[in-house]
């Protein structure tokens, strides 16, 4: 910091006026919400327990489950935590970053959104920036704390390939979280009473997303697969990670599309969010 | 009592003007059932058809009353009441002619009876139509299980008011919120059933009112309990009712002594 004038004397920018970077901006504008939440530490603090609180229960049901019979889909208890881990950790991630575009309609209705338009920044980013809660940090570090330690007790056996699997799976889920997130919001521009739709597929999505896919029957592994990739984002790696055979529709090899299936979430959401901006009209004065 | 009355037939019809609202949250409600019970039948059946005195009839019943019961108990908790101490509106609710808690009962029960038709029985047809319900042939079910409903919310209603009014002591509630439903959802029985549970679990959630929020209304209402072992359910959820009444009350008094609204 103390080197910035220095530099500037040395160099001085030739247009001040210049456009700055856009990993300029959203270095700054992630950092100002993250310092600005970081410090209240009482209030962050209780948010993160409560998250990690959260977190616990919903482990809790799958392990009294797990405590009665011996496999749930086929899964036994150290695979079932690692589709769990792998899940919140994924979910965790597109949350913080994108959790918040679902209350698009409370933004709409009261017409603040005219605010986020007239801005030089885009608008997705504007949002998802303003609206970062740290507190979901808590899902995340449970979530990779899980997720880590059940791969070791499930018996993973590193090679190559399934290591880089193991670190994009969490990424791609996250990217396909982040999708669906923006595609709920995108969706608000239509329906604005209508935002509880959305939640079948975000956390409806998390709540398939972190269960073995094999407890579905076939019409809905088929929809959950498909149409909502949920089953991609962590029960399918978690089959290709342990080498375990995989329910019909759903086998080993497709552990590895995660991928891909966020790429094609993303580029509906990005053309979905497009229209949907579009077509807004603005409700404020 | 026509106060009363008019409350809870002004909130009845302010909630079912949102219908477009009503629509998605039966369409989630009507998901997220599916996704619960794919989860219990899988259990059961590699449990060999039976869990714990669940089979899958009975598992289907479990899941979708719960589902019906979620809107009007209202599970996810509230915020207007610790919103409005914040925000000082609390000073106009405590300077009108009827009770404090007596008003916000009659929204509630407005209210919950429009999210039990609303957004409570749809999903429960669905799954009704899908999957089956293992239906009591008691009539004496159905009648104790309506009175059960009823307390039911109304416990939820007095635990909800305890920590929406921590907020006279409190600056910020929400991450009470939070704690609060992720700890009503598993102990009352919402997630999984609480026979489920191994024992130091179950000990810990009947030592609490979370059971007979909704635990209790569905064994009731399903007949998985009989009516005669019912009564003693029912006689247990109007033992907290009266408990949390008085704290409520006492809280109300306490905060209401301690309240400093600015401005007028």
């Amino acid at each position: 910091m103390a080197e910035t004038p220095s530099r500037a004397r040395r160099a001085p920018d030739p247009d001040p006026d210049r456009p700055v970077s856009t990993a300029r901006m959203v270095a700054t504008l992630y950092g100002s919400r993250l310092r600005s939440q970081a410090s209240f530490r009482t209030s962050f603090l209780a948010d993160v327990l409560g998250q990690v609180l959260i977190v616990g229960t919903e482990f809790l049901e799958l392990w009294v489950i797990l405590s009665q019979v011996s496999t749930l889909g086929g899964m036994t208890l150290p695979q079932v935590a690692v589709v769990y881990g792998l899940g919140a950790l994924a979910f965790g991630i597109g949350d913080l970053f994108f959790g918040e575009i679902d209350g698009l309609s409370a933004t709409i209705k009261s017409g603040t959104l005219e605010t986020l338009l007239i801005r030089p920044v885009p608008m997705l980013l504007q949002i998802s920036s303003l609206d970062l809660s740290l507190r979901r940090i808590g899902r995340i570090v449970v979530g990779l704390a899980m997720y880590v330690v059940a791969l070791g007790i499930a018996g993973f056996d590193p090679t190559a390939a399934t290591l880089v699997l193991a670190v994009i799976a969490p990424l791609a889920g996250a990217a396909i979280f982040g999708a669906l997130f923006t595609l709920a919001g995108a969706m608000q521009f239509w329906l604005v009473d209508g935002r509880e739709f959305a939640n079948a597929f975000t956390y409806g999505g998390n709540y398939v997303a972190t269960t073995p896919g094999a407890v579905f029957a076939l019409p809905m592994r088929a929809f959950f697969t498909f149409v909502i990739p949920a089953t991609l984002i962590a029960y399918a790696p978690t089959l290709a990670l342990l080498e375990l055979p995989g329910p019909a529709l759903i086998p080993t090899g497709a552990g590895w599309l995660g991928a891909p299936a966020a790429v094609l979430a993303w580029i509906l959401a990005a053309l979905l969010w497009r229209a949907g901006i579009r077509r807004y009209t603005g409700a404020g004065g | 009592m026509p106060p009363y009355w008019s409350i809870a037939s002004a909130s009845f019809r302010q909630y079912s003007t949102y219908r477009m609202a009503t629509a998605a949250g039966v369409f989630t409600n009507t998901i997220f059932g599916f996704i619960r019970a794919s989860i219990m039948f899988a259990a059961i059946t590699s449990a060999g058809g039976e869990l714990s005195g669940y089979t899958i009839a009975q598992a289907a019943t479990y899941v979708w009353l719960g589902q019906a019961l979620l809107a009007p108990i209202e599970a996810f908790g509230t915020r207007e009441v610790s919103q409005r101490v914040h925000q000082g509106d609390i000073a106009i609710d405590l300077l009108r002619p009827t009770p404090f808690l007596g008003l916000y009962y009659a929204q509630k029960l407005g209210r919950s009876s429009f999210l039990l038709l609303g957004r409570g029985v749809p999903p429960l047809a669905v799954g009704a139509i899908v999957t089956g319900l293992a239906l009591p042939t008691d009539p004496r079910s159905y009648l104790l299980g309506t009175l059960s409903l009823l307390l039911a919310i109304t416990l939820a209603f007095l635990a909800d008011m305890l920590v929406n009014l921590a907020a006279f002591w409190l600056l910020e509630t929400r991450g009470l919120t939070v704690v609060y439903t992720a700890v009503m959802n598993l102990l009352s029985g919402f997630l999984i059933p609480i026979v489920w549970f191994p024992d130091w679990l179950l000990a810990i959630a009947r030592a609490t009112p979370f059971p007979s929020m909704i635990q209790t209304p569905i064994d009731t209402l399903s007949g998985r309990i009989a009516p005669a072992e019912a009564l003693g359910l029912v006689a247990v959820q109007v033992g907290w009712v009266a408990a949390l009444a008085l704290a409520a009350h006492l809280v109300l008094t306490a905060g209401v002594r301690s309240v400093e609204v600015q401005g007028g």
